[in-house]
């Protein structure tokens, strides 16, 4: 078991360093010594890996590095936003739901059920094309679309925590609703909030990429990874690494951040052996 | 049995008229209205509101609810404004070919994922458990149109086998039909085993660990017998469970594979509906696609009690 234990940990931080490296490039885009990103070369299309251009160049000569870089401000910062939203509301409504139950929980719940009736994909669909293509809206939709999920992590934990003696000690010691939840539960429940946080980036960064690849998410100008890889199935029999490139580096991404959610959310569950 | 028919129906009527207010208000709130969308660039602001008093969208939000309510009662779920086509035509038409791929998909998913995860539970911490757990969870990071791009490459491009994008009828070419379903179900699949043999995997191995199942071992039956009669049954309650959150992640990778591989069924549908702005269709099928999600769910609860006595008879 203690092999085992050790290559889970060594993932983990390859996974951790993945999520630094590409983070870190993402903020210092700007001052990189890298190609415009949008800048077209008629001249130089498709060309491999050379020195101008580190990882060659796309069907209409825009440097591929370049675009996978500022494509990853585009994939992190929709994907790190969004969840910020589900995880602020949503957290939030769960918290009060499980904490005061009553009327109010079955509210919650029966909001949360009809919102998780419709296949997420398809409502971000719907409300980007009518909203019109733009990441704020994309963020905003995509956040909205968490809220449920992150409703019902914070409310299940809530419940079991409200039931411990903790809680039962601060209200004998005279402690108001307010403090027992900011106090009490919010630290608790921050915990698998947190880990379910991070699984919450990955999936949005996901359908982040799978609406851009339809052509109904970041608009096209831009260089988002899921914009890549459509635009390189275009010419999969001539080059496809303009489709893997963006394809790898996406699915590391969202590989690391399941990894690190998930070894936090074995790490805060405290059933053994849960998968 | 019937008890507990009657209580979940009672929860699920609340739920549908919640999605048809939300599918409404969708529709309603966007900016950009069928008449804008009818009338284009020419419009003016009197022919505009000619057009919304005649199409009655000058009337109050929860009139206007309740009209369209009382036709959807009705079986009229209203026409496309391009083709003409109503909404229930259209989704008639290219329901199948989204079941036979979702089916398919579910079919491939079910027999890659139902064996690995007995073998996993049987030889737990073997190098065939680490290596095909850890292979799970990263297909869980492979999102459905990566993992249609690299079939695509590597079974159309590379070696030809089978083709890329389209779709025959199977009353035409039944075989060319099946040979079109392949690439698509196949890229569902792949999301999908990862899920059933995680879930089936933890459940089995609890399960092999009961008191009936060393019975059974005692009574000197062949490990096939045990596995597959004694074990299956009571550990693939997480799967139904599963299964029925699935169907809505299946038919969000359905709506993505059927743009990916051209084939003309509902996702396809939806996506073509959102690009030439087709309101009334949007509207229409993303009612019907939801409902039936919440109808597929209360199916799948019941089919979960039906499983488990425990639920059937206690407070469910």
């Amino acid at each position: 078991m203690a092999a085992v234990r050790r290559r889970t940990g060594l993932l983990f931080w390859c996974a951790l360093g993945w999520i630094t490296l590409v983070l870190v490039l993402a903020i210092i885009a700007g001052v990189l010594p890298i190609p415009s990103p949008t800048d077209m070369d008629i001249f130089a299309r498709r060309k491999g890996p050379s020195l101008a251009h580190l990882l060659g160049t796309d069907s209409l000569g825009r440097d591929v590095l370049a675009r996978l870089i500022y494509g990853a401000r585009i994939s992190l910062s929709v994907g790190l936003l969004a969840p910020v939203i589900g995880l602020s509301i949503g957290g939030a409504l769960g918290l009060l739901a499980g904490y005061f139950r009553g009327r109010f929980e079955t509210f919650v719940t029966g909001g949360v059920d009809v919102v998780l009736a419709f296949p997420p994909l398809i409502l971000a669909m719907a409300v980007t094309a009518y909203l019109g293509q733009s990441i704020v809206n994309l963020t905003l939709v995509l956040g909205f679309l968490g809220i449920p999920a992150f409703t019902r992590v914070a409310r299940a934990a809530t419940l079991t925590f409200s039931a411990r003696e903790f809680v039962t000690a601060a209200r004998a010691l005279g402690a108001g609703h307010a403090r027992i939840i900011l106090k009490e539960l919010l630290p608790n429940v921050a915990l698998p909030l947190g880990a379910f946080f991070l699984l919450g980036v990955a999936v949005t960064i996901v359908v982040e990429g799978a609406l851009s690849f339809l052509g109904l998410g970041v608009p096209p100008p831009a260089p988002s990874w899921g914009v890549m890889i459509g635009e390189g199935r275009e010419s999969l029999e001539m080059a496809p690494a303009l489709a893997f490139l963006p394809a790898v580096v996406m699915f590391l991404t969202v590989l690391s951040f399941n990894l690190v959610g998930d070894t936090l959310r074995a790490l805060t569950d405290p059933r053994q052996g849960a998968l | 049995m019937l008890k507990l028919i009657g209580r979940r129906l009672l929860y699920l009527l609340p739920v549908l008229l919640a999605v048809s207010v939300l599918t409404f208000l969708v529709a309603a709130l966007l900016p950009g209205d069928m008449a804008e969308v009818l009338l284009g660039d020419q419009a003016t602001p009197e022919t505009l509101a000619a057009l919304r008093h005649d199409m009655g969208l000058d009337q109050p939000l929860l009139v206007r609810y309740f009209i369209w309510l009382s036709h959807v009662l009705q079986g009229d779920f209203g026409r496309s404004f391009r083709t003409g086509q109503t909404v229930l035509s259209a989704v008639a038409e290219r329901l199948p070919i989204s079941l036979e791929l979702m089916l398919g998909a579910q079919l491939i998913g079910l027999s890659i994922g139902i064996p690995v995860a007995i073998i996993c539970a049987v030889r737990q911490g073997s190098w065939f458990d680490r290596t095909m757990t850890g292979g799970a969870f990263g297909m869980l990071s492979v999102p459905s149109f990566l993992s249609a791009i690299l079939l695509i490459w590597l079974f159309a491009v590379q070696f030809q086998i089978l083709p890329a994008t389209g779709y025959t009828p199977f009353s035409e070419d039944p075989w060319g039909n099946l040979r079109g379903f392949v690439l698509p179900a196949l890229t569902l699949a792949l999301g999908e085993w990862p899920v059933i043999t995680r879930v089936l995997r933890s459940d089995m191995i609890a399960t092999l660990q009961e008191d009936f199942i060393a019975m059974a071992r005692a009574k000197g039956l062949k490990q096939s017998r045990i596995l597959l009669v004694h074990a299956l049954k009571p550990s693939s309650l997480t799967l139904v469970t599963v299964t029925g959150i699935n169907i809505g992640r299946l038919i969000g990778g359905a709506v993505i594979v059927e743009t990916i591989f051209a084939m003309p069924g509902i996702g396809r549908l939806l996506v073509t509906a959102i690009y030439s702005r087709d309101l009334m269709m949007l509207q229409g099928v993303v009612l019907l696609v939801a409902s039936g999600f919440v109808m597929l769910n209360f199916i799948v609860d019941l089919l979960y009690a039906t499983l488990d006595p425990r639920i059937r008879h206690g407070r469910g």
